[in-house]
């Protein structure tokens, strides 16, 4: 998948007359000065780029759906750019009705020193998908899964988007979800119950990509006890 | 007084008027011994393991009290010690474990959240490890220090001594028998617990 591991030396694109890096102070609300890439994303992508806006020093762009992936892919491969790490994805419910969800990217370029962060404005009654960036960064597998797993982003082109936190057959909806109540959906009794229910040895097939059975790997003497009608752990 | 023996006749013992010389010198010596070489098995969740540990380390040091071994087999365990909050994904593990460990066992709910979830009355934690497995101390405190966690070793220590091995409701594990008076059919804790926020009639936000 890789080449052989070539470290990234933190500032080294930016030459030796660079400032050091030192913690920024004063640094207003909104305005400042913005992440160069940003200026760069307009001019390479024009209209996908909906929006730039610097809130608290950090850039925030906010990017058309559709353009996502190649956005993001440019960001990584560009000798200008070095986004090599995608730090977090999430997502925000707001509880406003024109742009009720986004999902937020967090890149980050060591090489530079630069911090940017990529949204993608869901609208209202839009299918909740998003392009999946597996393809570029592979650490947006278990973010991904995470973001699906709370609040029911289904990310296109994911190898494996299944729950992460919960457990796989949770039924009770996206915890994070505005609409979803702090307790649950189910009573606490039908809660205690389908977790009971559930099979601690049960294991992940990825070639199935299903929950399967692990009895087929346990030892051959605790296979013949289980048979015979043994209780587990009795 | 009034007293009478308890509806069931699974929970009731009436002991004989009197048990033998040796039963109870023989139970003198096998609870002596057993109260003084509990073995935990130490299921830390959370913070209070960390109070665990140091319960456990030299300042307070649980060897005194025949728990310098932590068991992490629950095979070789006397007292699973539940120390942190219980989510429901773990629900099933511990059950798993309780089961594992051979009589005599006993559990030990260390903290708020293992007893009654605590903080956390949300969609993923359990509101109390009671609702999986039997518990026979429950200590309170978020998370309780060392020594709230040594007296509540000592009562249980106090527990075993005052067993009988001629009682027969000792160590018995009893499934929900819905023929029982004491039964109460699950949707009917659900009805007695709605007006303390059961989750099904909670409000719902606007979105």
């Amino acid at each position: 998948m890789s080449d052989a591991f070539t470290p990234i030396v933190a500032g080294s694109a930016l030459g030796g007359d660079a400032p050091a890096p030192a913690t920024p102070r004063n640094v207003p609300l909104t305005g400042g000065e913005a992440n160069p890439s940003a200026a760069a994303l307009r001019t390479r992508f024009g209209d996908a780029i909906r929006r730039a806006h610097v809130v608290r020093g950090e850039t925030n762009v906010v990017v058309a759906n559709d353009r996502l992936l190649d956005v993001v892919r440019w960001l990584h491969d560009d000798p200008a750019q070095r986004y090599e790490y995608l730090s977090d994805v999430t997502a925000v419910e707001h509880r406003d009705p024109e742009h009720p969800i986004e999902v937020v990217w967090h890149l980050r370029s060591i090489a530079y020193r630069r911090f940017l962060r990529l949204k993608v404005e869901l609208a209202r009654g839009a299918e909740l998908a998003v392009p999946s960036v597996w393809s570029v960064y592979r650490s947006a597998d278990w973010l991904e899964r995470e973001c699906y797993d709370m609040f029911g982003i289904r990310f296109t082109g994911h190898p494996d988007l299944r729950r992460i936190l919960l457990w796989e057959d949770y039924r009770e909806g996206f915890p994070l979800r505005k609409d979803f109540p702090l307790r649950g959906r189910f009573s606490r009794a039908e809660q205690l119950r389908q977790a009971l229910a559930a099979n601690p040895e049960a294991r992940y097939s990825m070639e199935e990509l299903s929950v399967v059975d692990a009895f087929a790997d346990l030892p051959e003497e605790m296979r013949r006890r289980l048979k015979a009608g043994e209780k587990a752990g009795e | 007084m009034g007293l009478t023996s308890r509806p069931d006749a699974a929970v009731s013992f009436e002991p004989p008027a009197q048990e033998s010389w040796i039963t109870t010198k023989l139970d003198f010596l096998v609870n002596w011994a057993r109260a003084n070489s509990l073995w935990p098995m130490p299921f830390g969740t959370a913070c209070c393991a960390i109070e665990f540990m140091a319960s456990a380390a030299s300042d307070f040091d649980l060897a005194r009290f025949g728990m310098e071994r932590m068991s992490f087999s629950p095979r070789q365990a006397d007292v699973l010690i539940c120390a942190g909050r219980l989510p429901f994904k773990l629900a099933p593990i511990i059950r798993r474990i309780w089961q594992q460990m051979p009589q005599p066992k006993w559990c030990i709910s260390m903290g708020a959240c293992a007893s009654t979830g605590g903080m956390f009355d949300t969609y993923a934690v359990t509101q109390g490890i009671d609702t999986v497995v039997p518990v026979d101390v429950y200590v309170p405190g978020c998370p309780p220090r060392p020594d709230a966690l040594i007296y509540g070793i000592m009562l249980l220590q106090e527990k075993v001594k005052k067993e009988r091995a001629a009682d027969p409701t000792l160590r018995r594990e009893i499934e929900p028998d819905p023929k029982s008076q004491l039964y109460l059919p699950p949707s009917l804790i659900d009805e007695l617990s709605e007006p303390f926020g059961n989750s099904v009639h909670q409000t719902r936000s606007g979105l």
